[in-house]
């Protein structure tokens, strides 16, 4: 007989760093508290505030909601301090809690926040249909921008370049449609567009090693450069080349009566519905196909990859260009379908944005969705407060949902585990 | 399966790492292929298995000429192999790393019919008793398990012929004999194998026919008959000892005492916990224990590299625990890390800068704020000469030297300091036979001058050579300590965890 040291077997070693991280927590108990303090108490006693969520256009009629402005908020701001209480006591316990928390805790800040802001104002109602809406809107760029990033990290390639192929997938959206007159005709040049730059990315980075980090800012500039050369020469002297053209809204039958759901999901123009096909089925290809599991393991051991007869740079030159494409779809957002016409650099930082909504969504389509969807938010937030009007600058506002994503990115999410080998050309 | 290799030729750039190398592998039958650490065998069998573009020759499956574009070409022929660093995806579950590249689909989207891998894996994994569960996550298993895996991924391709790329260097002596078997039982069962290994013990308790390479090219052959000095000989190209000369130790006082030491790695996990022992001054303590159950952790926690959550460590009765690395070096303790490219030099850095990288702030190597290139070059001629450093000059850089050559260096500068305690990690990890002799030949000498030596190696003939005394360790704790003189088969259950005398 032979006796083992009694020993148990060390776990293994989990992803959420067992070092207590405490930036995640104290930050959320800070944002807790200036809701309680300022939007909580300082909505004033004896104000109501009045959200509406339905429109007069709709097949049901919802009575607008006029609650107590302080109670409401208060109440919102404890149920914020009891979460950010809660990951104070898993990050003591050393445990991880979902995405759920920083979700949740993002939702009561903002419902503070608008009792707050509609706090006392006769006639101005909080549209929150509107603003939901305009959150799904606004997130479409970020949507496909993340989506992008997704698909090309996954296989092991770095795609700074987002930004590029969103800004000439509204160029060439805008040209096209407006050279055919045919908005849709828009929405297929667009990811020809972004492909176009994915392609580039894709040689220089898969091709000839260089610098993934490199390649993709240089193409940003490239694309900035080159679109607004085009915008002041060729689209001044030929304004029919860039004119307004819209994706018309399609509502989806009985769906879109729906209330709230219906005019939030389901009264868009074409490419919110592509972005839904898009995000589904993605997800699923890239974590349930075969073609998924390849390109994860590429983007996680290339090597291994390799010695399964797996082409490796084969599946990251068309990866890099597929996710190209999608950024390209998502450019078109910019252009047709918002019905405007092309302005120089009008993509404004969005793909960066996007490449983080991509963190905060690890890798995965689905958490790029939810995470673009609340930098949305955060947008149609700072709009709506811009419409109602606030004491406070809407832009120091605006500024709350990202505090609130840094911090959860920081602490509460855990360390996301970026696939192994990014960044990191494949040489045999 | 018949494997023929002809005049098979592979460079990178101007090194030759095979020459014209011929090899016949008969189908059932086991080969070995036998050489030291960068004698060309893994580029060989990376160019049988599609990895590599042969320069030149030709490979035949049952006599005829076949091409390989890749590994998959390789592989749909019907080789298979276990490669040495292994090939699987670490966040991939077992069923998903052994479907990669043949996986079942169904329908138009191609979706993966996980049911059918895991079928796979159950059945081949019961058939070779192997215990693997089909959705354990790769990175959450322990080596020999991974190992596991990989053959059975070899296995699921209908591999005819399956090369195991040095497949021992991680396993216990258990663990390998257990591997040993199956390979036995491939045989058996018709499959042709190619063992690519530097150990002796192995090709003569398994190999039907033994190829010998050196520097690229074969040798000859060997029956498994032959004895180990034969067999040695021919794989370094003159006669070699095979046992390490040292006198009887004479152990005076204790100089490094440790007691109930704990600590833990960078994400929390307690590796070490509560290790205990002395070493003399003039014997070496080996610490003996398969790769990762907290040897690395232990001499990273005596020099400061890690904190310690517990327990002391003494030098000369001088507390060294809590003290900055700088402190411990210069309190007399010699450091050879395990791994001399990633943390014992610095690559870019001259031959003579390396040799003082822990001397360079005191006289004579500086003074005030400038370094004295006299003085450093004086100790680089003198610590090459000593050290039999093989370099065209000491301006050169480290990285352009030898593995063999950067462990010299390594060690010169270790030893160039008066040393009370001398730490070796795995300290003759990858070198050839001679240079192994060489290190081995300088520590012992360390050890007739008085110095303390605590070595750590997973290379149990290693240990067994140079101890005086054998410290067993398993997850993070000294199982026991036995006499030199303790045969393999009680260090190897130790090695899994049983205490000595039970294992006795």
């Amino acid at each position: 007989m032979t006796t083992l040291v009694d020993a148990p077997v060390t776990p293994a070693a989990d992803d959420a760093s067992a070092r207590r991280r405490w930036a995640g927590p104290i930050g959320l108990g800070l944002i807790g508290l200036v809701s309680f303090i300022f939007f909580g108490i300082g909505s004033g006693g004896g104000n109501e505030t009045t959200f509406s969520v339905a429109r007069q256009s709709d097949f049901f009629t919802i009575p607008t909601l006029t609650v107590p402005s302080q109670l409401t908020a208060t109440a919102l701001s404890v149920i914020a301090l009891a979460l950010a209480g809660l990951a104070v006591w898993a990050t003591l316990q050393r445990r991880t809690l979902g995405w759920w928390l920083p979700v949740v805790f993002t939702i009561a800040v903002m419902g503070s926040l608008l009792t707050w802001a509609g706090a006392g104002r006769e006639g101005t109602n909080v549209q929150i249909t509107g603003l939901l809406t305009s959150a799904i809107v606004l997130s479409i760029p970020l949507v496909f921008g993340a989506l992008s990033g997704t698909l090309c990290e996954r296989s092991g390639v770095i795609n700074i370049a987002i930004e590029g192929q969103l800004l000439f997938g509204a160029f060439l959206a805008a040209l096209v449609a407006s050279a055919t007159g045919n908005a849709y005709a828009g929405l297929v040049a667009a990811p020809l567009a972004g492909a176009l730059v994915g392609a580039l990315l894709a040689i220089f980075a898969v091709k000839y090693w260089v610098d993934q980090i490199v390649v993709g800012v240089v193409l940003n500039v490239l694309v900035i450069g080159l679109t607004s050369f085009l915008f002041g020469s060729l689209m001044r002297d030929n304004p029919n080349l860039n004119q307004s053209m819209s994706l018309g809204r399609l509502p989806v039958p009985v769906l879109s009566e729906i209330p709230i759901i219906g005019p939030v999901l389901f009264n868009h123009n074409a490419l919110v519905y592509i972005m839904y096909v898009t995000v589904i089925v993605l997800h699923i290809m890239l974590f349930k196909s075969r073609w998924g599991l390849r390109v994860r393991a590429v983007g996680e051991h290339p090597k291994a990859a390799d010695t399964v007869g797996i082409k490796v740079n084969r599946t990251r030159v068309r990866n890099v260009i597929l996710g190209g494409a999608i950024a390209g779809l998502g450019g078109a957002f910019f252009t047709v379908a918002a019905g405007l016409a092309f302005g120089k650099e009008m993509t404004a930082g969005k793909g960066f944005i996007a490449l983080a909504a991509m963190i905060l969504g690890r890798w995965s389509p689905k958490g790029a969705l939810l995470a673009a969807l609340l930098f949305g938010f955060a947008d149609a937030l700072r709009l709506q407060l811009g419409i109602m009007g606030s004491p406070i600058p809407s832009q120091f506002l605006g500024m709350l949902p990202y505090l609130a994503t840094i911090f959860a990115v920081a602490g509460l999410v855990g360390f996301a585990k970026p696939p192994a080998a990014e960044g990191k050309p494949y040489k045999k | 399966m018949k494997l023929e290799l002809r005049g098979i030729t592979k460079k990178f750039g101007d090194f030759t790492a095979n020459n014209k190398i011929d090899l016949l592998v008969e189908e059932g039958k086991i080969h070995a292929l036998l050489g030291e650490n960068g004698a060309g065998k893994s580029t060989l069998m990376n160019v049988l298995f599609g990895f590599y573009d042969a320069d030149e020759g030709t490979i035949l499956l049952d006599d005829e000429e076949v091409v390989f574009a890749g590994p998959g070409d390789a592989m749909a022929a019907g080789i298979g192999m276990v490669h040495q660093h292994f090939m699987l995806v670490p966040p991939f579950t077992v069923a998903e790393n052994v479907m990669l590249g043949h996986e079942a689909v169904t329908g138009f989207a191609k979706i993966l019919d996980l049911d059918a891998a895991r079928a796979t894996v159950r059945e081949l994994s019961e058939r070779f008793g192997f215990h693997l569960d089909p959705d354990a996550k790769v990175e959450d298993l322990a080596v020999g398990a991974q190992q596991r895996v990989e053959i059975i991924k070899a296995l699921s391709r209908q591999a005819k012929v399956l090369i195991l790329d040095e497949p021992t260097a991680v396993l216990t002596p258990q663990e390998t004999d257990e591997l040993l078997e199956i390979v036995k039982q491939l045989r058996d069962s018709g499959t042709s194998v190619v063992l690519i290994t530097h150990k002796l013990r192995e090709v003569q308790a398994v190999a039907d026919t033994i190829t010998v390479i050196r520097l690229g090219k074969v040798v000859g052959t060997a029956k498994p008959t032959a004895s180990r000095e034969e067999l040695a000989s021919m794989m370094v190209g003159r006669d070699v000892s095979m046992t390490v000369d040292k006198g009887t130790a004479k152990p005076g006082d204790v100089v490094l005492a440790v007691k109930n030491l704990s600590a833990k790695d960078e994400s929390g996990h307690e590796q070490l916990r509560r290790v205990s022992f002395d070493v003399r001054a003039g014997e070496i303590l080996a610490v003996a224990g398969v790769q990762g159950n907290g040897q690395t952790e232990l001499m990273e926690a005596l020099l400061g590299v890690i904190p310690t959550t517990g327990g002391k460590a003494t030098v000369d009765g001088e507390v060294i625990t809590g003290k900055s690395i700088g402190d411990v070096l210069m309190s007399g303790v010699g450091f050879v890390p395990e791994d001399r490219t990633e943390d014992g030099l610095v690559a870019t850095f001259t031959i003579a800068n390396n040799l003082i990288l822990d001397l360079y702030g005191i006289e004579p190597y500086s003074k005030g704020l400038a370094l004295q290139p006299a003085a450093i070059t004086e100790h680089a001629e003198r610590s090459v000469e000593q050290f039999d450093i093989r370099t065209t000059s000491i301006r050169a850089t480290a990285g352009s030297l030898s593995g063999g050559n950067q462990q010299k260096v390594v060690l010169a500068r270790e030893l160039s300091r008066p040393l009370k305690v001398l730490m070796a990690s795995q300290p003759t990890r990858g070198l050839d036979v001679g240079s192994i002799e060489f290190v081995h030949k300088r520590i012992i000498q360390e050890r007739d001058a008085g110095t303390a030596v605590l070595i750590v190696s997973s290379e149990l003939d290693e240990v067994t050579a140079l101890a005086d005394r054998i410290a067993v360790m398993y997850q993070g704790q000294i199982v026991d300590i036995v006499p030199a003189d303790t045969d393999r088969e009680t260090l190897g259950l130790m090695m899994a965890g049983a205490h000595g005398e039970d294992a006795a």
